[in-house]
Parts: C-alpha cells; sequence; structure tokens
C-alpha cells in the first residue's frame, strides 16, 4: 500500500492550504480589476505549489536522494551562497552574457550589412531560418574543443545559438517601415544613414526584442550544455552534472533555483527595457 | 539561395585549411622539412582528426553512418537517429496533449489564467538542461527503467509552449459577432467550443506545430547529453567529444539538422492537406 502515507497529517494540511489558496485565486480572478491582484495570483500559485510538495515529502518520507523538500533546498541554498555566487558569476555573467552581447551585438550589424544588398537578403533568410531551427546545441562539443574548457568555449557556444534567431528578426525589423514612411525620408532628402537611424532602427526595435527575448533563454541553456563537455571546476552545468553522481540532490535542486531565477531575471529585464524602447508599440499598450 | 549555400561551402573549405594548417606545420617542423602551400591545402583535407573537418569529409562520414552500416548496427546513424527520433515523437505528442489542454482549460477557466500562464511563461525562461539530469533521478526512482520516458518529458517540456501560447490565441480569435450569432442560435458552451473556437484555432495550431516540432529534437538531443545515454544523436556527440573524433561529432551533428529539416517539411506537408481538407483556399 505505497499510497498510503506515513504522516496523513502533513499530507492533510498541505492539502487544506492548497485549497485555501486556490479558492483565494479564484476569488481574486473573478474580481475584473487589474494591477496588484493580477500579480498576487501566480505567487500564490506558486505559493501552493510549494506548501503541496513539502507536504507531500514529509507525509511520504520521500528520501531526500529522490526529492528533497522546498525548505531543505532553502537551507542549503543558505549554506552554499559562495559557491553558488561563483557557479553564477561563471555560467551566467561570463558564459552566457558575454556570449549573448557578442552574439546580439554581431547580428544586428550583420542585419544592417546584409539589408543593402537584395542578393544576400535572398539568399540568407531562407539559410538563417533554416539553421535557426536546427539543434545547435550540437555544436557545443565542437567549440569546447576549440576553445578549451574555461569560459571562453561557453561563450563562443553562446554566440552561435543567440546569432541566427536575433538575425533572422532583425532582417525582418528593418523591412518593417513602411513604403509611404521611407519616401517621406525620401522627400526630406534624409541620406542612408539618416534614414536608417531616424526611420528603419527603431521600426526595428519591436523585431529585435522579439528576438532577443528568445535568445535570453537559449544563452543560459547554451552556456550550461556547454559545461556538460568540459569546463573547470566551477559553473553551474559542472556542479550539477558532479552532485547528480554524489546524490547531492538539494544542491542540485539549489543550483536549478540559481537557474531558474538568472534565467526570469535575465528574460525581465529585456522584457523591461523592451517596454522603456518601444512603449508607442501597440502590443506595449493595454 | 544556391548561390549562399556555395558561398558558405567555399568560406568552410578556406577554413579549413586556415585551421587545420598548423597541424601540418607542426608535423613538418618535427619531420624537419619544409612545406610549400600547394602541398599543405591538400593535408588540410583529409586528415583524420582534424580541427575542421572539410565539408566531403564529413559527407563522406554521414554517408558512412547511414549507408555503411547495417541499419541495426551501433555505428548506423539511421539507429541513433531513430532513437533520438522516438524521444522526439513522444514529447511532441506529449507537448502537444498538454499545451492544447492547457490552453482549452485557460480559455474557459478565468483562474486559469491568472495563475498558471504566468507560470507558463516563466518555465521557459527556466534552462531546461539545468532540469533534466533531475528529471532522470526522478523517473528512475519512480520505476521507470526505459530511458526514453525522460527525453520524452524534456523534449515536451520544450515544445508544449508554442502550442499553448498559439491556442490560446486561436481559441480566442473568433470575433465578437460570430460569438454573438451562436448565442443567438442558443448554442451551449460546449457548441460553442466545437463550432466555432477549436475550427477558428486551427491555423494557429499548425503554426506552432513546426515550432514545437524543432523544439522537441533540440529537447531530445539535450535529453541525451547529461542522462549518460548510449544511444541517440545526442549521445553519439557526447561520444564523438570524449574520444576525441571530430568527424563523429560533426556527423552527428548534420544528422541531427537533416533530421529538423525533415521534421519541419513533414510538419508542413500535414498543415497544407488539413488546411486543404477544412476548405481553406491555399
Amino acid at each position: 500500500m505505497i499510497w498510503v502515507p506515513l504522516h496523513p497529517g502533513w499530507l492533510l494540511g498541505a492539502l487544506v492550504i492548497w485549497l485555501a489558496l486556490w479558492g483565494l485565486n479564484i476569488r481574486l480572478a473573478g474580481q475584473a480589476g487589474r494591477g496588484r491582484a493580477m500579480a498576487a495570483a501566480p505567487v500564490l500559485f506558486g505559493l501552493a505549489v510549494l506548501v503541496l510538495w513539502e507536504g507531500v515529502v514529509r507525509a511520504y518520507e520521500v528520501p531526500p536522494v529522490i526529492l528533497p523538500a522546498p525548505s531543505a533546498i532553502a537551507v542549503r541554498i543558505a549554506g552554499a551562497l559562495p559557491v553558488l555566487w561563483g557557479d553564477f558569476i561563471q555560467t551566467v555573467i561570463k558564459g552566457a552574457l558575454t556570449g549573448y552581447l557578442i552574439g546580439a551585438g554581431a547580428a544586428v550589424v550583420v542585419a544592417v550589412l546584409i539589408d543593402r544588398s537584395p542578393f544576400l537578403k535572398a539568399g540568407l533568410l531562407p539559410v538563417g531560418n533554416f539553421v535557426a531551427a536546427l539543434p545547435i546545441v550540437g555544436i557545443a562539443p565542437i567549440l569546447v574543443a576549440w576553445f578549451g574548457f574555461d569560459w571562453h568555449s561557453k561563450a563562443a557556444v553562446v554566440v552561435v545559438m543567440v546569432f541566427f534567431p536575433v538575425l533572422v528578426n532583425m532582417v525582418a525589423g528593418l523591412s518593417a517601415s513602411e513604403r509611404m514612411q521611407r519616401d517621406l525620408m525620401a522627400t526630406w532628402g534624409a541620406s542612408y544613414w539618416q534614414a536608417l537611424f531616424k526611420l528603419r532602427l527603431p521600426a526595428a526595435l519591436p523585431f529585435l526584442f522579439n528576438g532577443l527575448k528568445i535568445a535570453a533563454t537559449l544563452a543560459l541553456i547554451g552556456a550550461i550544455v556547454a559545461e556538460f563537455f568540459g569546463s573547470p571546476t566551477m559553473g553551474m552545468g559542472f556542479r550539477i552534472s558532479t552532485e547528480v553522481g554524489r546524490l547531492g540532490m538539494d544542491m542540485v535542486w539549489a543550483e536549478i533555483a540559481v537557474a531558474a531565477l538568472a534565467g526570469s531575471a535575465f528574460y525581465g529585464v529585456i522584457a523591461g527595457i523592451e517596454r522603456r524602447a518601444t512603449f508607442w508599440h501597440p502590443s506595449q499598450r493595454s | 539561395m544556391l548561390a549562399v549555400v556555395a558561398l558558405i561551402l567555399a568560406v568552410w573549405y578556406a577554413a579549413a585549411v586556415w585551421m587545420n594548417a598548423p597541424w601540418v606545420y607542426d608535423q613538418a617542423v618535427r619531420a624537419g622539412e619544409t612545406v610549400t602551400l600547394a602541398e599543405i591545402v591538400p593535408a588540410t583535407m583529409g586528415q583524420s582528426r582534424p580541427v575542421l573537418p572539410a565539408p566531403h569529409q564529413v559527407a563522406a562520414e554521414v554517408w558512412k553512418g547511414v549507408a555503411g552500416q547495417a541499419v541495426t548496427s551501433k555505428r548506423s546513424l539511421v539507429y541513433h537517429g531513430w532513437v533520438t527520433l522516438q524521444a522526439t515523437l513522444y514529447g511532441f505528442v506529449l507537448g502537444i496533449g498538454l499545451g492544447v489542454a492547457l490552453a482549452v482549460s485557460i480559455v474557459r477557466f478565468r483562474v486559469m489564467e491568472v495563475s498558471v500562464m504566468p507560470w507558463a511563461v516563466i518555465s521557459q525562461t527556466i534552462p531546461i538542461v539545468a532540469l533534466a539530469p533531475m528529471i532522470v533521478v526522478l523517473s528512475n526512482a519512480a520505476g521507470i527503467e526505459d530511458r526514453m520516458v525522460p527525453k520524452a518529458i524534456i523534449s515536451a517540456y520544450l515544445s508544449f509552449f508554442p502550442v499553448l501560447v498559439s491556442m490560446v490565441k486561436g481559441l480566442r480569435s473568433p470575433d465578437q459577432m460570430q460569438i454573438d450569432q451562436l448565442r443567438t442560435w442558443y448554442a451551449s458552451e460546449a457548441q460553442m467550443f466545437w463550432k466555432l473556437r477549436l475550427p477558428a484555432s486551427m491555423p494557429f495550431f499548425f503554426a506552432s506545430l513546426k515550432v514545437a516540432i524543432a523544439a522537441s529534437l533540440v529537447g531530445a538531443i539535450v535529453g541525451e547529453l547529461p542522462t549518460g545515454a548510449i544511444e541517440g544523436l545526442g549521445a553519439r556527440m557526447l561520444i564523438g567529444s570524449q574520444f576525441g573524433e571530430p568527424l563523429i561529432m560533426w556527423a552527428a551533428l548534420f544528422a541531427a539538422a537533416a533530421l529538423a529539416g525533415a521534421l519541419i517539411l513533414i510538419v508542413g506537408a500535414v498543415e497544407r492537406l488539413a488546411r486543404r481538407r477544412m476548405g481553406v483556399p491555399a
């Protein structure tokens, strides 16, 4: 009878709290108002999941080598802050962020260059679209072999992964301005560069940010995957693969929490910049 | 487009010469000889462990992997591709099911929208590879020996999101006029769903499938990396990396690329067929 809990109290308590939070959410959802109440609902949902997790682990006495309780993970995070911080710097700042900036920057420049030549645009776009759909993570082992184990190879993987989504979106964005607007620029005698900076680049921003957001999630995946193919003795991918081997599951979950936080924050920062930079676009007005 | 492909091949050959040349120089210096440029170029084309293999080497390796072995051989790319393809398709189906189910409940119940939708977005910002080893451990603990299961879960995790987003948009795409029309006919909520919302969402659904199938394949390959898999294209890359055999890595990479291209083409063909059956002019 595997389904009979060893400590029914914990399970019952967790279920009661779950139902209470869910009920609260239904009431929140029933209110027509926006803003703070709407922001509270997902937080409550997350909290409810954590409570249920904790309750199930305690009620069934799930061994920590299989699934540690959220409280145990929190204790571990508090205890291993310096290690987590070191891994964060190595993987997110040095690997993912450097690669992201180089890759996205290069993609924007290349997109502007391609845009001037109809020949390249016609030929490169299908190729770019195709490459953007490929499992590019596969080049990770090759780049690790080329650039060594340290963060340079991770950044290189991220550069390649980030490049194509940003390129494809940016090229599409550069042709987003309307014929009428470009004609208006021409009647004002604007040079190519003036038209580029005053009309076409701003018009391309919504597309660019679309690509940048896709690339943000890819960047972290690339940096972590590259670490599975060889890394110095630090970094999130390294820590995860070694701690799984040592059955240190609480540490693995601590790294997952850091990765989740870093990924969401990264995405959030770009979405925030987008809101500032493209406030005029219909998708931002609601 | 062909011109661009030709250009890429030319750049590739040039890069192969440039990157493999140091090794040739090194060999020549050790042997106490000097080499001319005319000798270097052919020497960079056929190394067994090149820094950057020339395109024809990769093509030969892929051909050897596909046609040179029995398809059941451990060296056959067809065999490894089949393993990866299975995980991809399981994950794809699972992801579609999950995405559609979530989308339907989100459109139907407002509480699901406000509390679950933000987490669906957050779930995609979490690097899945960090979770991958845990999924393997958990499915082992649950008594699942099949290595296919964790891979399929990872690939479903990546592929449900595009389906979810498109389906939510699609189920909401009927305009007020159409909804009012069904109300005047006294349609129930279920009839509204089956006769109006679901058909209206189909173009959105098929558009998302192309993204989802590519994501599924990435998921299956990523799922093979940290899970100690010994079969599949991802495992092939890992083996090539660990044993310092670049040609194995490149062949697996191109096999994966070909698989991705084929899957996208198939989904596109299914989409066209479905559109024609539903009477949408092409």
